[in-house]
Parts: structure tokens; sequence; C-alpha cells
């Protein structure tokens, strides 16, 4: 029986039943996995600006220090903004949580390996940057427990979960940046968004 | 430490006009401003303190300076205002993550430190501090100049106007000539 856990999969359990989290998703097959989940006003997937799902996540976090942030990614993405990891570690918002779908590859532009395959330790940087928990995550078993730690758990977390390099069907979101903007905003904040 | 010859002093109520810094953290208060992040640079040194010191603005010193155009996206999706202070060399940094407020259409408010104008010592500063205004509009912002001290809280409350109530991207240059140039001399 194969352990391996595939992105789909993760993500689907992560965002079952999401409550009134808010969902920044980075670009490309996590972007897809989210949308797979269930496309959701208060996700907003990130179709450039590659290396700034972090950051979009942490100005949502200071923002709204009441709700949830998380921010799903990919390894490669991940690697893109690896300074807002620091630029997190020095606000340490409790509300934030990252989750990096690692598959060691970079899935858009012909699975070329990332740093990852070569052994970065990308939670180890997380850790190094004042991160209160910082784990790599590999069996099924411990989705479970992931998702007590995205949905409540004191934050800023960081969960590297080691995945399949696989490339399921694309699930886009809608594309108009602009309307992805203005569809959050008003999910969230109401007549205050106009 | 590095400084540059001329830093704006902490100024009394008589000579508030001269204290642009000062002025700028007002319009920015004036604007609602809740989150400024920046890469420092010694001519933002005195508006940098009185954001810290700010206890109605979360402070967020940056790692690069694209960093802080998805802090103002993250803010602006959440509800709130956020303004973003580099140097020019910082510009360069920016330029892909730009497309980020072309495309999504959030309020971006830059405030840039000029470098590499009529008297700077280092050369390396020149190239991009003389493509910074082009750099800028190729990326879709609009470009406002600041020269004098006196105009520092108009200037910045029209840019802000417009990056906010039109939700546009928008920069004001800081003028090297108001922030004084690098002498490159110890200095405490």
């Amino acid at each position: 029986m194969s352990a391996a856990l595939h992105r789909r999969d993760v993500v689907k359990a992560l965002l079952r039943d999401r409550g009134d989290i808010l969902v920044v998703a980075g670009l490309g097959s996590s972007a897809w996995d989210c949308t797979a989940a269930g496309d959701h006003p208060l996700t907003f997937p990130l179709w450039g600006a590659m290396g700034s799902a972090c950051m979009i996540g942490l100005g949502l976090a200071l923002a709204q220090p009441r709700r949830r942030v998380l921010i799903v990614t990919g390894d490669g993405e991940m690697l893109m903004g690896l300074g807002s990891l620091a630029t997190i570690g020095v606000q340490r918002p409790r509300n934030l949580a990252v989750v990096v779908l690692d598959n060691e590859r970079y899935g858009e532009t012909g699975m070329q390996k990332t740093h990852t395959a070569y052994g970065v330790d990308l939670a180890a940087a997380a850790r190094a940057c004042g991160f209160v928990k910082a784990r790599v995550i590999r069996k099924s078993t411990e989705i479970a427990p992931m998702r007590l730690d995205v949905y409540r758990g004191r934050g800023p977390l960081f969960l590297q979960v080691k995945v399949e390099p696989d490339s399921p069907p694309l699930v886009l979101p809608p594309r108009d940046g602009t309307h992805l903007s203005r569809r959050f905003r008003e999910a969230l904040l109401g007549p205050r968004a106009r | 430490m590095l400084k540059r010859a001329i830093i704006p002093k902490p100024t009394t109520a008589l000579d508030a006009s001269l204290d642009w810094p000062g002025a700028i953290h007002r319009a920015l208060k004036a604007h609602r401003v809740r989150q400024v992040s920046y890469v420092p640079d010694a001519g933002h040194k005195r508006l940098i303190e009185l954001c810290r010191a700010d206890k109605n603005m979360a402070a967020v010193p940056l790692t690069t300076e694209e960093e802080g155009i998805g802090l103002a996206a993250g803010a602006w999706l959440g509800g709130e205002r956020a303004a973003l202070l580099m140097q020019s060399s910082g510009v360069g940094n920016c330029v892909n993550t730009l497309t980020l407020a072309a495309n999504c259409r959030f309020p971006l408010l830059m405030l840039i430190t000029m470098r590499g104008e009529k008297g700077e010592l280092n050369p390396w500063q020149i190239p991009m501090g003389q493509a910074t205004p082009e750099t800028l509009k190729l990326g879709g912002v609009r470009v406002f100049r600041l020269a004098r001290e006196a105009d520092a809280f108009s200037r910045v409350s029209e840019a802000a106007g417009v990056a906010f109530d039109r939700c546009a991207a928008v920069a004001v240059t800081i003028s090297q000539r108001l922030i004084g140039i690098k002498s490159f001399k110890e200095q405490r």
C-alpha cells in the first residue's frame, strides 16, 4: 500500500468545511488544487506575481487579526519568496498558516526539479525565521492534526507537505484579477468593500 | 554607519513646514494608512521612526521591496490601506510584482527616495536612479514628484487620494536634493 500523499487529496481535506477561513493560493498547481476543492469568494488565487503568496497572506492576516488566514502554495513559489518567511517571522501573526505542497518540481513548466529535490529544507528555514511550528508532513495520518493546526493552532505555522509529483486535471479559477479581488472584498467586508 | 550629509532634524512647531517626513506621516494618517512596509533608506529614516512609534500603524520591515506590493494587496483584500517606503534602487526589484497591482486593481502607494540624481557620489546608484521614473511608468504606476519640503503634505495627500479612491498604483519620488547627498564620511 502506498502511503504517498496526493496534492488534491491534501487540499480537499484542508478546505472541507472551511468555515470562515481566508485562503491565498499560490500560482499554478496550488491554485488549481484550491479550485478543485471548490471555487470560493474567500480564496484569492494567483495567476502571476510569483513569490508573493506569503506576503499577501501577511497583509491579510494583519488586517484581519480575528480571522484565520491560510496560504496554500508550492515549493517553487515558496522558494521565490523565501525572504517573506523572515518578514513574517518579525510580525509573528498568530492567525497565519502556510501550507507548502512540496512535490520537489516546477509542475507548470515541465517538472524540473526544485531546490527541495536537492535537499534544501524549507521547514528548517521557516523555523529559523521564527515560525512557532514548522513541520514536514509525509503520511496520511498526519493530515487530520495538520488541519487542526491550520484552523486552531497558534501561528505563524509552516506545514510542508511532501506530495507525489503528479499532474491532476486542470481545474482553473476565474482569471480576471479585478473580479477575484472585488469578490473577495465583498464577501469579507460587505458594504465596506465599496 | 554611513549616513547622508544632511539628515532632516526633528523639528519644533515653529519650523513644522520643514519637517517633510512629519508632513508625510500626517498625510498617511489622514488617508487612514494602517500598514507601512519598508526597506530602510537614510532618506526615510525619520518617517520610519514616526511610523514605528505610531500605535495605529503596523510597521513591517521587508527583506526586499517587492514584498511590500504583496503586503499592500493583502492589506486591501482585508480592508486596510498600506504604504510602501523604499529607495529608488528598490524599484528595479519590484518590476514583475507590479503586475499584481495592474491586474487586480489594488491601490498601491509607494514613497520613493531618489538616488542617482544631481550630486550622487556613488556611480553605481546612477543607472537605476535614472531609470526609476520610466520603470515605474512602464509598470503602470502614476508618478508624482516631491521636490520641495513645503509640498510634502499636499503632494503625498494627492497621490494617496489617487491610489485609494481610484484603486491605482501611484509613486511619489522624493528628490535627492530634498533628502541630502550621501557623503560617505563616518557620522554618528
